[in-house]
């Protein structure tokens, strides 16, 4: 294990960085960071539309959610990397596609969050925000949403979580992210799949539970005051 | 003050509100009665457009208030609305609850909006409540921050939905107290509730609600004593005799 670590660490970490593009462990910390970074306003977007009160909106939008849904995430990666070429004209980057797939894909799944998060609050919110004159928008942004968010978290970082470990399929469209390169490793040693994979899965288990504590972390400072009870 | 010419409402084929026919004066204080699913509150809830009416017509000071490009938000924004689950926004204190409206819609400045927030929660009696949240308070201080939140509207017209249906018993008088306070003052006020005590004392009229229509409207005098219509007569001898095996 010494002399794996010894000889392959560094590449597992950062794959051929300096020397060549980005990669490892590194990489899939990045496109995690940035498809929940990137997923997380679409999704709100996509869910608030969802529950808009306009049906031009709402229509497409659940239709999209719908269709993602439905789909395998794995397609979704098919479809970026062989339609999204076709259909904007030039071909991205392998990080560039699967970082628009994760964000489509995860964009519809935070959707049915967000709205679930907004309808469990009852009708009686948006009644009174509304009947205080607010509009919809207002509404949403200063007593619908503050409260949502709250007791949506759990289920937000569910979804991030299962984003950390999709991006694990980048390795079907030869992303150098790190399951790409432990399983290069692993071909290159050959006598040690057990250690390089046990590897490999502690570190998605570190990056994954470092994620929950912190929001569980978050939430706690959060519900200092009170904020979730409902009247009697 | 407020009009309602033959404003009728269906829920499907079931006929919720049936060619309501009411005029309003300002400064009068009107108790609306009746059994459950009568009306009475669907008829409360079309005058700030929380219901639409599908015939007829709704006039608040002239205006036809359900006529299409009417400002709906402008319309709620002078009238107050206390509802029977009080809908106090448990994320914001007491003070905040009374703040968020006037500051959001650019009526007051935030100094101003505290000033008069204070000055309202101390008129409901709950001045020393101001920085707490709602989960802290009792259904009966909630309820109380509520109709103050309403009156953080500056509103000339105040509609309470079942005010006290929600509270322990010994809340209900404290409620009450509040909005007889209001009425007092002069305000405009419709309020629904199965308070008679409260309406006999209060009310300048009743109106009695079955089946979607107005079948009785009186003084509260001649309609507690002398009630014509066989449902209101029913009615009354139902709510004096709640433990009556019949």
């Amino acid at each position: 294990m010494r002399e794996l670590i010894d000889t392959y660490g560094v590449y597992f970490l950062v794959g051929q960085y300096p020397n060549g593009p980005l990669g490892g462990l590194a990489l899939t910390l990045l496109l995690s960071a940035l498809a929940l970074l990137l997923a997380l306003p679409l999704g709100l977007a996509l869910g608030l539309a969802r529950l808009s009160p306009w049906r031009a909106l709402r229509w497409p939008v659940s239709a999209f959610v719908f269709t993602v849904r439905a789909t395998p995430l794995l397609m979704v990666v098919f479809w970026a990397y062989f339609g999204l070429p076709a259909l904007t004209g030039y071909k991205s980057g392998q990080f560039a596609t699967m970082l628009v797939a994760l964000v489509v894909f995860d964009g519809a799944y935070l959707a049915e969050i967000v709205r679930a998060g907004v309808q469990g609050l009852g009708r009686g919110q948006m009644e009174a925000a509304r009947a205080l004159g607010l509009s919809h928008l207002q509404a949403l942004r200063s007593v619908i949403l503050p409260q949502a968010l709250r007791h949506m978290l759990p289920s937000l970082v569910n979804q991030f979580v299962s984003t950390i470990k999709e991006t694990s399929l980048g390795y079907i469209i030869g992303l150098s992210e790190v399951s790409f390169i432990a399983s290069q490793i692993n071909t290159q040693v050959f006598t040690k799949p057990a250690q390089v994979y046990l590897w490999l899965g502690f570190s998605y288990f570190v990056l994954c539970f470092a994620l929950s504590r912190f929001a569980y972390w978050m939430q706690d400072r959060g519900q200092r005051r009170p904020a979730t009870a409902t009247p009697a | 003050m407020i009009g309602f010419e033959r404003v009728s409402k269906w829920y499907g084929s079931y006929p919720a509100l049936v060619e309501i026919d009411e005029t309003i004066a300002r400064g009068e204080v009107v108790v609306i009665c009746g059994p459950s699913g009568s009306g009475k509150s669907t008829l409360l809830r079309t005058v700030n457009r929380l219901e639409s009416i599908q015939a007829g017509r709704i006039r608040i000071e002239g205006r036809d208030i359900h006529a299409p490009g009417t400002d709906v938000n402008a319309l709620r924004a002078r009238i107050g609305f206390v509802f029977q689950q009080f809908n106090l926004f448990p994320h914001l204190t007491a003070l905040q609850n009374c703040t968020l409206a006037p500051v959001q819609l650019g009526r007051l400045s935030r100094s101003q909006a505290l000033e008069q927030a204070r000055a309202l929660l101390a008129r409901v009696g709950l001045a020393h409540k101001a920085d707490a949240y709602p989960a802290e308070l009792s259904g009966g201080q909630q309820q109380r921050v509520a109709i103050a939140r309403a009156l953080a509207q500056q509103p000339p017209l105040m509609l309470f939905d079942e005010p006290t249906s929600a509270l322990d018993p010994e809340m209900v008088g404290e409620v009450l107290a509040v909005i007889r306070g209001l009425a007092k003052d002069g305000m405009t006020l419709i309020c629904v509730t199965h308070e008679m005590g409260f309406a006999r004392e209060v009310a300048d009229r009743v109106l009695f609600m079955d089946a979607g229509r107005v079948l009785e409207r009186a003084s509260p005098a001649e309609f507690f004593q002398r009630p014509q219509h066989p449902r209101a007569q029913q009615f009354l001898a139902d709510i004096r005799l709640p433990f009556d095996a019949r």
